[in-house]
């Protein structure tokens, strides 16, 4: 499917994942925006293994089963993450980052 | 070979006693600990008298010479190879005979006790210290290396301590205490020096060993010499040091006088009969390194002759009848003292050391006897001032009888035991130091004088208004009298130059009448003196202070060294040494801490704006961190 595509464009492509992710995450005050910046993450580094696996180690799959294990992975802390978020919203009536600050000195 | 292991139990009886009645006293009825305590001590009394007998008379002498027998040992601390702190029990002829006189004269005290203390507040805790104290006493007499007695040494300290300040509602009591145990630490202060300067030349704290034909401590440490002297023999003084503040020699004597606001019965055990008689013990175990170096038996037979002149012309003078007692006893103990530094090593040359020992053993059954009839006295009267006492005799019979005894023992009339000893004492005098000789010349007869002094006033003479009829003291308390005064009588006739001696090689004494005669010729002549003056009331004895003017006063008041004490300690030691030290702690010690804490305070008040609270700064410092890692990676790779 991909034959011919050199492996640059697949790095490029996740290194803009990457930053995107980490932008998002430092920038949006949203907790829901903030947690799919970190799928944004999890992704890129998922095309990672992807592309390394199929070019560098064509007759493996390791790299494969690391994706679906990052995947599971991310799934299972989604859930974790947005139940936290519900509790939050249940006790301070919003979801903005800035407002969970009482964890401090 | 006799099996001795069983004398450990005469140290764990007391104990045993100790731990279970001070954790349950308050659970029974008072008597219930009392009379465990005497129990526990009569059975220890009898494991002495056997022990005595089986060493003496069964075991008996091993080539001519009393052995040296490890009835028990064990190794408590292991040091090093050769440097080890044992527990254990050392039989030999002073330790079995300092058996005998602890077990005898604390059993009857215990006796005694349970009539003198009966009705009092905290008669369980009583009884419940005075069994650490015979506990202490026992483990110090029977110790088998010289850090052991000291760990006992210590322990006496704090029974005595304890036991003086009994009546701790009283203040001059734990002023007394306090005296007590803040003098004798001082001093034992130079005992621990001594001990490791002794310690680290001969690297053994063995008695055994350190005593032997062929000790180390007679080799090493000579040549570094200071302030004139060996190192060795610095190390004998620092110990004698301790001794001295336990036997109250001058001029660490200040605490005994003072330590008669304690019971009386605890005067009797502890400040006549058996702790203070701790550093006479302390020299004569050690003699043979003391012996060894000559310079400091010196110090020892001079500071003991002068304690014993110094005390018993202040004993002459006192009201207080437990201080005249303790002014006796200090002066009898520098006698000891004399005695074992006058005395030389082995065989006759002896002779002070085996009168020495003679006279410890005797002087405990007379002046235990003494203090438990001044407290049948006190009992009755309720009074310690013997100027509010007379015509006792009519009212207390057997303490008068048995008093008179003491009192005929002690100033060294025959054949009471007093007479024997004393007269060894002033033979081994003569013949080593004609001025020593002298000086204990005369306190024989000043101590027949003050003995004598204090009888007349109490017992006859006048009847004085007493609150109530003065009456004889129950049975517990007569019952002890007897026993001691039998003591005092006969225990003048045991052959103890067979029994102890310097090297337990037995030898012959003979009574020289040559020096006996003038000695029991002295004491009549202070008991005339005492006789004219107090047997009737009269004025002469006031004339005669007024006439002695100056010296009289100073006398009185014990020539003045409790307030030099006092001098050195509030105007020159506080002023001069606390104080600066103070200081320095506070503003330099301190300072230094408080400014390392003024320090971190400022620094995390600023630096904890770091922890916001803010999620995203968190993240940002930490990708922040994780790419300057990953730049920092990459150029160390590429380089």
């Amino acid at each position: 499917m991909f034959e011919g595509v050199p492996i640059h464009w697949f790095l490029v492509l996740s290194t803009v994942m990457f930053f995107i992710g980490i932008y998002g995450f430092l920038v949006r005050k949203n907790l829901i925006t903030m947690l799919m910046s970190i799928e944004l993450i999890l992704n890129s580094v998922c095309i990672n293994f992807v592309a390394f696996n199929k070019i560098l180690y064509p007759g493996h799959l390791e790299g494969m089963y690391f994706t679906l294990f990052i995947i599971a992975v991310a799934a299972a802390e989604a859930s974790v993450a947005i139940a936290i978020i519900i509790n939050i919203y249940r006790r301070l009536v919003n979801i903005d980052v800035e407002n969970m600050n009482e964890m401090k000195y | 070979m006799i099996d001795f292991s069983y004398t450990i139990w005469i140290l764990l009886i007391p104990l045993i006693v100790f731990v279970g009645t001070g954790l349950t006293g308050n659970r029974f009825k008072p008597i219930v600990t009392g009379i465990i305590g005497t129990t526990g001590l009569g059975i220890n009394f009898l494991l002495a008298v056997i022990t005595a007998y089986k060493y003496f008379f069964v075991l008996g002498k091993v080539g001519g010479a009393f052995q040296k027998v490890l009835g028990f040992n064990m190794t408590w601390l292991h040091l090093t190879d050769k440097l080890h702190i044992d527990i254990g029990v050392l039989l030999d002829p002073i330790s079995v005979m300092m058996l005998i006189v602890i077990t005898t004269v604390s059993f009857m005290v215990h006796i005694y006790s349970l009539g003198y203390m009966k009705g009092e507040k905290g008669f369980a805790r009583f009884f419940s210290i005075l069994s650490l104290f015979s506990f202490s006493m026992l483990g110090l007499v029977i110790a088998t290396n010289i850090f052991q007695m000291y760990i006992f040494w210590e322990l006496v300290g704090v029974s005595s301590f304890l036991l003086i300040g009994f009546y701790y509602e009283k203040d001059s009591a734990v002023a007394a205490s306090k005296k007590a145990f803040i003098v004798t630490r001082f001093a034992d202060l130079g005992f621990l020096i001594g001990i490791l300067l002794l310690s680290y030349m001969t690297g053994t704290f063995d008695f055994i060993t350190l005593t032997g034909p062929n000790s180390p401590a007679f080799t090493s440490g000579q040549g570094i010499m200071f302030l004139g002297m060996s190192t060795m023999t610095w190390s004998m003084l620092f110990i004698f040091m301790g001794g001295a503040g336990k036997s109250a020699m001058f001029p660490l004597h200040i605490w005994l006088p003072d330590a008669m606001e304690g019971p009386t019965p605890v005067s009797a055990l502890i400040h006549a009969a058996t702790m203070v008689v701790a550093g006479v013990y302390l020299v004569a175990r050690m003699f043979p390194i003391f012996h060894h170096e000559q310079s400091g038996l010196e110090i020892v037979a001079w500071v003991g002759g002068f304690t014993s002149l110094f005390a018993a012309v202040i004993a002459c003078t006192q009201y207080d009848i437990k201080r005249v007692l303790a002014y006796s006893t200090m002066s009898q103990i520098g006698m000891m003292m004399l005695a074992l530094g006058v005395s030389g090593y082995g065989g006759e040359e002896g002779l002070g050391y085996m009168a020495s020992m003679f006279h410890l053993f005797t002087h405990a059954f007379f002046k235990a006897l003494l203090f438990l009839g001044a407290g049948a006295i006190i009992h009755s009267v309720h009074s310690n001032y013997m100027n509010e006492m007379g015509g006792l005799r009519k009212y207390l019979p057997i303490t008068h009888a048995t008093f008179l005894i003491a009192c005929l023992a002690i100033a060294g009339i025959p054949p009471f035991a007093g007479f024997f000893s004393k007269d060894e004492i002033l033979v081994a005098a003569f013949h080593h130091n004609k001025v020593l000789f002298a000086m204990s010349y005369l306190v024989a007869g000043m101590t027949a004088f003050y003995m004598f002094r204090l009888y007349f006033n109490v017992f006859w003479g006048k009847d004085q208004h007493y609150h109530h009829t003065p009456h004889e003291a129950p049975a517990t308390m007569t019952v002890p009298l007897i026993v001691l005064a039998i003591g005092s009588t006969f225990a003048g006739f045991i052959p103890f130059s067979k029994l102890v001696t310097s090297d337990s090689v037995p030898f012959e004494t003979h009574t020289e009448w040559g020096i006996a005669i003038p000695a029991v010729f002295i004491a009549l002549v202070g008991i005339g003196i005492a006789t004219m003056l107090y047997m009737r009331k009269s004025e002469t004895s006031k004339k005669i202070s007024i006439a002695l003017g100056g010296f009289y006063t100073a006398a009185f008041n014990k020539f003045y060294i409790d307030q030099v004490y006092l001098f050195i300690t509030k105007k020159i030691l506080f002023n001069y040494v606390s104080r600066p030290i103070a200081w320095f702690d506070r503003h330099i010690v301190d300072g230094a801490m408080n400014q390392i804490a003024f320090v971190t305070n400022v620094a995390s008040d600023k630096i904890k704006g770091f922890q916001s609270g803010q999620l995203q700064q968190y993240a940002l410092a930490f990708v922040s961190g994780v790419i300057g890692l990953a730049l920092l990676f990459i150029y160390l790779l590429t380089n």
